[in-house]
């Protein structure tokens, strides 16, 4: 096993938690509904606005570093995260309620339709309190636990977080996870207890959980709702009383973090910046610690949210700078900046980067190879995390073996190769990272390591080959009501984890810390999960059964009965279809001029007939597979 | 025929009749063309009796006779530059002696065919006794055949039909009756056949060719080989090209049964179908086919039409029953290819014709005329009163056939010169270079394929099961002596379940669809015909098996 050594190979991911508290929200209360539309009308943050609309340049200096906080909020999904950030916005006058709708036009389709962030945004608020003006930088961080990296990069900009947490709901394995990287980043956290609208919201029973998993005094919360903007002045004035402004000089040469990066077609490389040490202004030569490389600095600003250009940015604030960097390569998250020849020590924690999660990835066609190829070329350009190989099946034919960061990342950049680039793929089932120490010397030189790492299954080396093969492993958080705690450790056994930990977070859920190897949970565990309680897992799982059963209707051919799709979840059916049986089928003239014609026709029917697959006795066109997959992949 | 003289109709009726549909490329090719006005015949080198050119537009020759001048010497003179053709597979042997029956025959064809077409009408009441069920057959079957006639032109193109035929702008008759009457005669004499069983006038709109027309064929049909008083000799008939006094030319002539494409009751569905004729014409002719061949006259009625509903159809297809004679075939429309309908619905113009309502209707249908009396003896096919149709009824036996005219298909022995294989026959579809190669040839035989023994039993298969007596033992056995029905079909897992299902039925009488079964025959087969080939491949190797 590689589990501890190879703590490099999990991460930040390691506290990463996938399946979450699934069970308690059906036993609870009904769903939130009203809230689950937030992720729809959140969206202030993008890149909005096009540089035409730039306003004149403005001046950071006037904000001293007293006057600055920088912070985040983290959440676990659907907690409010975002609409807290819009009220936020909306507080300091930065976006207006009325921009709402134009800006959630402007988001990501991917990022819309699924309700999660996906790349950081970043806003700067201005913010008059007692008679001072303070700049808030706010830092929105992608919130799944596949991007745990990049959340963690971006706290490292902050010296404190909003850590939001539904008051219905309770926490929940993200919350967990989020919070512990913000206290091994030794950050501020300043609970928010959001939702407090709800029916069905609890806010002391959340805050007796907080009290209870993260130590935190239960009259720290704050009790807002951020729906109708109830007390989140309250959390502005926390914002400045409880975090402090961060520890930097101005005098110091530039050391500066990326902790994001776009790419733009027409300026290059946005990258978003925290200053820890001096200034940057446009004409500064900078270097990349982590490339070495040089580039010019031609723009200096802050995201307001969108770009506003300054004169100067300065230690302890936050901002984007392009400086002609042709690929995000070259400004990876987690590097550091400095001025040319003024080298500086990197800011810790920099790390390239690892796909966790691979899979084969082919053109449904093989005569839209090219078109393909271009098109993840250019997403890829946006996405420096996704690592792309040649391969080729015999089945399949030329296609890529794509590596992710995680399950969510495959299927976001499928989504998006869909959506923006109209291509339709095959994506075969994920696989994660193998790791083999060769057992002798002539291995090791024709391999030119002892440690080879094996990303395609195909590739797979003998045993006689090898001492020994390491697996990534990683470390997941599970809250559950105490009902199920049965069911999930069982499961988690049967997924070959190791029970880290186990308290009880309330009276009746328990959170489960356990270590799997990555391959267990890759695929389906969270569906396993989910379904191990019903009532949750019923309304997402029926519309994905749904969707499954239609797919397969329309692939396969009629037959001499009806047969019927259904969809389970464990023994429950969840969703069916049927498939008519033929009523007719039969040529209706066929006289002596019409024979040779339909005897050609059966005998070719016939021969496709004996292609098919037989499963039971129902016949099923091999495409009917490839399209049922297809449907997994982008549910 | 003048232009003026004839009554001119609308399209050709989409009939029962064999029809000359599929083809080699080259064929299919020169099927489509839009062109086509019966062209003269250039004169040849001929046979005995110089062949007249039939010049003008021909209001002329109302006398069969002058017709058919030179039709019969065409072979002898043309066999010896038989070209090779690329769409053949096998060489063609021509035939390289005169048929010796033709040369004096054709003298006085039109009194003959009068004589024979009296002989017919006496024998008439004789054959619609008796029962036609399994239609016996008892002089071997190589020596008997069925004929088809192809008259390629249609006064105007339907919107669903993709058959061999041509909207000329003039049709030289005369030369294109000679024609038929060659090629009749050649095949007759390639297939020693010595007796034909039935007629089938087809098209095209057989109705527009003259009675002479249909005379002389006749005629010299009953030359070549031996056309009993008692044969059934059908014709389609489209309602306006056949008023009543057309139609009794017609029995004169020879003509014992009608097929009537009526298609609908509605006029706005004759419209969309193309149809020139309204459903008062249509009844109108039928009363008239009626009075003139009580018993046998047959209508044809389409279903599935593009918005076409369950209910209204219902109720055509009684109101039918009020009118009609002892035959219906109930045809559900096929969207084919390069038809106007098919690129309406393509463009979206039309709806879709739904599958299901189709379904239904055919249900519904086949349970209305089986009340009403008629025994459904074929997928779209019914009779009352044992009046099935004898030609019809041969295709699906896989008895012999001869098909004459352009894009005919035949499928027939040619012992007659010494063959023993059974071989598929298309002629050549386009009628100008049909007529070329009949003037030169003796035939315009565009393609031979010889079919083999299993192809044989598979074309019996797909045949026979289309019949509501489906494949009987002594059926199957007269094609394979060494593998019965039950060799094949009885150990069969698959077959097994089809059998459980209940759509088909294997016991003593021998292998057939139920009910049920007969509307998605082309799906059983799906399952059978593999079963059969694999069955041919692994059949103890038995001595006599020739290949």
């Amino acid at each position: 096993m590689w589990t501890l050594v190879g703590r490099g190979w999990s991460h930040g991911r390691a506290l990463a938690v996938w399946a979450a508290g699934t069970a308690q929200r059906g036993r609870l209360e009904p769903l939130p509904t009203p809230t689950r539309g937030a992720p729809a009308e959140f969206r202030a943050w993008d890149r909005l606005y096009t540089s035409a609309e730039r306003k004149e340049k403005i001046d950071m200096s006037r904000f001293s570093v007293e006057n600055i906080r920088n912070f985040s909020i983290i959440a676990h999904v659907d907690h409010g995260k975002s609409t807290l950030a819009d009220r936020l916005l909306e507080l300091t006058g930065t976006i207006d309620k009325t921009k709402n709708n134009k800006q959630v036009l402007d988001k990501l389709q991917v990022e819309r339709e699924r309700g999660i962030t996906v790349k950081a945004q970043t806003a700067s608020l201005f913010y008059n309190w007692e008679g001072k003006q303070y700049l808030l930088n706010l830092i929105d961080t992608p919130g799944h636990v596949d991007f745990s990296y990049e959340v963690s990069r971006s706290l490292s900009a902050c010296q404190g977080v909003l850590l939001v947490v539904d008051a219905n709901e309770g926490i929940q394995a993200q919350t967990v996870a989020n919070f512990f990287l913000a206290f091994e980043a030794q950050l501020s956290v300043i609970p928010v207890i959001n939702k407090i609208d709800l029916k069905n919201a609890d806010p002391e029973r959340v805050e007796k959980q907080i009290e209870k998993v993260f130590d935190i005094p239960s009259d720290e919360c704050i009790k807002i709702s951020a729906k109708l903007g109830t007390n989140v002045e309250r959390v502005l004035q926390a914002v400045i009383e409880r975090i402090p402004p961060p520890k930097v000089h101005c005098k110091n040469p530039l050391r500066a973090l990326v902790f994001d990066s776009t790419f733009d077609q027409y300026r290059g490389v946005i990258a978003n910046v925290a200053l820890f040490d001096g200034v940057v202004s446009k004409g500064d030569k900078i270097v990349s610690a982590h490339t070495k490389k040089i580039h010019e600095v031609n723009e200096v600003g802050v995201l307001n949210p969108n770009e506003q250009p300054a004169h100067k940015l300065y230690a302890g604030q936050v901002g984007y700078l392009i400086a002609g960097m042709k690929d995000v390569t070259e400004a990876q998250i987690g590097d550091t900046l400095y001025l040319h020849k003024q080298q500086v020590e990197p800011l810790p924690g920099f790390k390239s980067a690892k796909p966790m999660v691979f899979a084969g990835m082919y053109p449904i066609d093989q005569s839209e190879y090219n078109n393909l190829k271009s098109a993840i070329e250019k997403l890829t350009i946006n996405d420096s995390s996704v690592t792309v190989h040649r391969d080729s099946s015999l089945a399949l034919g030329a296609g890529w073996r794509l590596g992710f960061l995680g399950l969510l990342h495959m299927e976001v950049f499928n989504q998006r190769l869909e959506q923006e680039y109209n291509a339709s793929v095959i994506l075969t089932t994920p696989t994660v990272p193998y790791k083999a120490v060769l057992s002798s010397a002539k291995l090791i030189k024709e391999y030119r390591e002892k440690e080879i790492t094996i990303i395609n299954p195909a590739q797979f080396p003998e045993k006689s080959k090898v001492t020994e093969y390491l697996e990534p492993v990683v470390l997941g958080t599970i809250i559950t009501p105490d009902e199920y705690t049965g069911k999930v450790m069982m499961l988690c056994q049967a997924r070959r984890a190791v029970q880290k930990n186990m308290i009880f977070i309330d009276q009746n859920r328990v959170m489960l810390k356990y270590l799997f190897p990555l391959n267990e949970i890759v695929v389906d565990f969270y569906d396993s999960l989910k379904s191990l309680s019903s009532g949750y897992a019923r309304d997402k799982a029926h519309s994905v059964g749904k969707a499954i059963c239609e797919r397969l209707k329309d692939s396969l051919p009629r037959q001499l009965f009806e047969i019927a799709i259904q969809a389970a979840v464990g023994s429950k059916i969840i969703a069916r279809e049927t498939v008519k049986a033929y009523r007719k089928n039969v040529l209706a003239k066929c006289y002596g001029g019409d024979i040779t014609r339909k005897m050609k026709l059966l005998k070719r029917q016939a021969e496709g007939k004996k292609k098919l697959r037989k499963v039971g006795n129902i016949e099923v066109p091999r495409d009917a597979f490839i399209k049922v997959l297809k449907t997994q992949s982008d549910k | 025929m003048g232009r003026g003289t004839r009554p001119r109709t609308g399209g050709q009726k989409a009939g029962e009749a064999a029809q000359p549909t599929t083809l080699s490329r080259k064929g299919r090719t020169g099927g489509r063309g839009k062109r086509v006005r019966a062209q003269q015949v250039a004169p040849q080198r001929r046979g005995p009796g110089p062949s007249q050119p039939v010049r003008g537009r021909g209001a002329r020759s109302r006398s069969p006779s002058s017709s058919c001048r030179g039709g019969p010497g065409g072979p002898a003179g043309a066999a010896l530059r038989t070209p090779v053709r690329p769409g053949a597979c096998l060489p063609i042997s021509r035939r390289t002696r005169p048929l010796p029956a033709v040369a004096g025959a054709m003298a006085l064809p039109g009194a003959r065919a009068r004589g024979w077409a009296a002989a017919t009408k006496m024998a008439q009441r004789r054959r619609h006794a008796e029962d036609a069920k399994g239609f016996p057959s008892p002089a071997p079957p190589s020596s008997r055949a069925a004929l088809y006639v192809h008259w390629p032109y249609c006064e105007k193109r339907c919107s669903y039909c993709n058959f061999n035929k041509y909207v000329p702008r003039g049709v030289e008759e005369a030369a294109m009756r000679s024609c038929l009457v060659t090629e009749a005669q050649t095949l007759l004499g390639l297939s020693g056949v010595q007796r034909v069983d039935s007629v089938f006038f087809g098209g095209g709109t057989p109705s527009l060719a003259s009675p002479n027309t249909v005379a002389a064929v006749l005629e010299a049909v009953d030359q070549a080989a031996h056309l009993p008083a008692d044969s059934e000799v059908t014709l389609e008939a489209n309602p306006t090209s056949a008023p009543g006094s057309r139609l009794a030319a017609f029995g004169a002539a020879g003509i014992n049964r009608l097929s009537i494409g009526l298609q609908s009751l509605d006029d706005k569905e004759l419209q969309l179908l193309g149809r020139t004729h309204s459903a008062s014409d249509a009844l109108q002719t039928l009363a008239e086919a009626r009075r003139l061949f009580p018993g046998r006259v047959s209508v044809d009625l389409m279903l599935g039409l593009p918005a076409q509903k369950s209910g209204p159809w219902l109720r055509q297809l009684r109101e039918l029953l009020g009118y009609c004679d002892d035959h219906i075939s109930l045809y559900q429309l096929t969207l084919e290819r390069g038809t106007a309908l098919f690129t309406q619905v393509q463009r979206g113009t039309l709806p879709a014709p739904d599958p299901e309502v189709a379904a239904e209707m055919y249900q519904e249908g086949r349970a209305v005329l089986r009340e009403a009396g008629f025994r459904q003896y074929e997928v779209s096919n019914f009779a009352r009163n044992g009046a099935l149709s004898t030609h019809n009824w041969t295709y699906w036996q896989c008895g012999q056939y001869l098909g004459v005219g352009p894009g005919a298909h035949g499928r027939f022995v040619p012992q007659g010169a010494g063959g023993h294989t059974r071989e598929a026959r298309i002629q050549t579809l386009e009628p100008d270079n049909w007529m070329k190669e009949v003037t030169l040839f003796g035939h315009g035989t565009r393609k031979r394929v010889p079919l083999g023994e299993l192809e044989l039993l598979e074309e019996v298969l797909a045949m026979g099961l289309r019949t509501d007596v489906g494949i009987t033992h002594q059926h199957w056995q007269r094609f394979a002596s060494q593998l019965s029905l039950w060799d094949v079909f009885g150990s069969s897992q698959e077959v097994k379940a089809l059998l459980v299902q209940g759509l088909l039925l294997l016991d003593h009488r021998g292998l057939r669809c139920s009910w049920e079964g007969l509307a998605v025959l082309d799906s059983l087969l799906l399952t059978l015909l593999p079963r059969l080939q694999e069955a041919w491949l692994q059949r103890a190797p038995s001595p006599g098996q020739g290949g």
